[in-house]
């Protein structure tokens, strides 16, 4: 396998297992925000702002492996 | 197709300091942002027109959103300078770096404008202005000793340990904040550059409208921790 090969498996690697566990994660959070909605639609406004936060922070992990990626591919 | 670079490409060198095409976008959204300024300034009136009023609910949207993180109002008003600059900066370059011409004009073979973001100096600066802006606040909040207390704290091993793991989480901190914006942007920038390739017309309308929502979300996002790291560092504790 020349070096060509290896970079594109990297890529395809890298940005396959690095977003598995961000999803299952964004799914949580959204899953537990909207229970916590549905029970105290007061606090619906609050409860929003800190699923985006949760979900920016999870989602922060799969951008990384998504510019290690982009490295892989375009650079290195 | 256009080649993709991970770094801004330099345009000129002024003595030895080289002027990339994020940094002339970074003084066209400065520019930008102050004759704004200026002119509603000039313009400001007790009875006010439709951007003057959109403009307070703006404001005053995000300061009820300070202050319900923060407590209470007299503080949000004190830190607002630093969180809406952070805001308002980072979400008016993202979305000029949408901008028809960002990418597309080229002196020579470099682009002349791109999104500012999409340099990781830009954000890096920003998580460092972020997070040395913090400590700081949070030293001229509780007192210096009390700050630094919570690092190096010699009471016990266990404590110590903690101090040790907040130092690192302040790092951690600014690798994070760097990497998640440059991250968003840059990758935006890539997808759209592929699709401006391979689909002209039309095809580029939802890629479009996902990159103004991520720049949106990105900017609120900055702001946000920036705030809620503010409200952790000057909280008064009573022991």
């Amino acid at each position: 396998m020349d070096i060509d090969q290896v970079r594109l498996w990297a890529t395809v690697a890298s940005i396959v297992l690095g977003t598995i566990f961000p999803a299952i994660a964004i799914g949580f959070i959204g899953s537990t925000a909207l229970k916590a909605i549905g029970r105290n639609p007061e606090a619906a406004s609050k409860i929003q702002t800190a699923m985006i936060l949760a979900i920016a922070f999870a989602e922060a992990i799969a951008i990384y492996s998504l510019v290690i990626a982009l490295i892989v591919k375009f650079v290195a | 197709m256009e080649a993709i670079s991970l770094k801004a490409q330099q345009l000129f060198t002024i003595g030895g300091f080289s002027v990339t095409n994020g940094l002339v976008l970074t003084l066209v959204v400065s520019l930008v942002l102050i004759v704004f300024a200026f002119i509603l300034n000039k313009k400001i009136s007790v009875m006010p027109g439709k951007l003057q009023s959109g403009l307070e609910m703006g404001v005053e949207w995000f300061l009820d959103l300070m202050a319900s993180t923060l407590g209470s109002t007299q503080k949000a008003e004190m830190y607002f300078p630093l969180v809406a600059t952070i805001f308002i900066f980072i979400m008016v370059s993202n979305l000029l770096g949408i901008f028809p011409g960002v990418g597309s004009i080229h002196v020579g073979e470099v682009p002349l404008f791109r999104s500012p973001a999409a340099d990781l100096n830009f954000t890096l600066a920003f998580a460092v202005i972020s997070v040395i802006m913090t400590n700081l606040l949070g030293m001229a909040s509780v007192g210096v000793f009390a700050h630094l207390g919570k690092f190096f704290n010699f009471k016990n091993p266990i404590y110590f340990f903690i101090g040790l793991l907040e130092i690192v989480s302040e790092f951690a901190k600014i690798i994070s904040l760097s990497f998640r914006l440059f991250g968003n942007v840059f990758a935006g920038e890539v997808l759209l550059t592929i699709i401006f390739f391979l689909a002209p017309y039309f095809i580029p309308l939802p890629f479009l409208f996902l990159e103004i929502f991520v720049g949106l979300i990105q900017a609120f996002l900055f702001a946000m921790l920036t705030l809620i790291s503010i409200s952790i560092h000057t909280a008064i504790h009573e022991h």
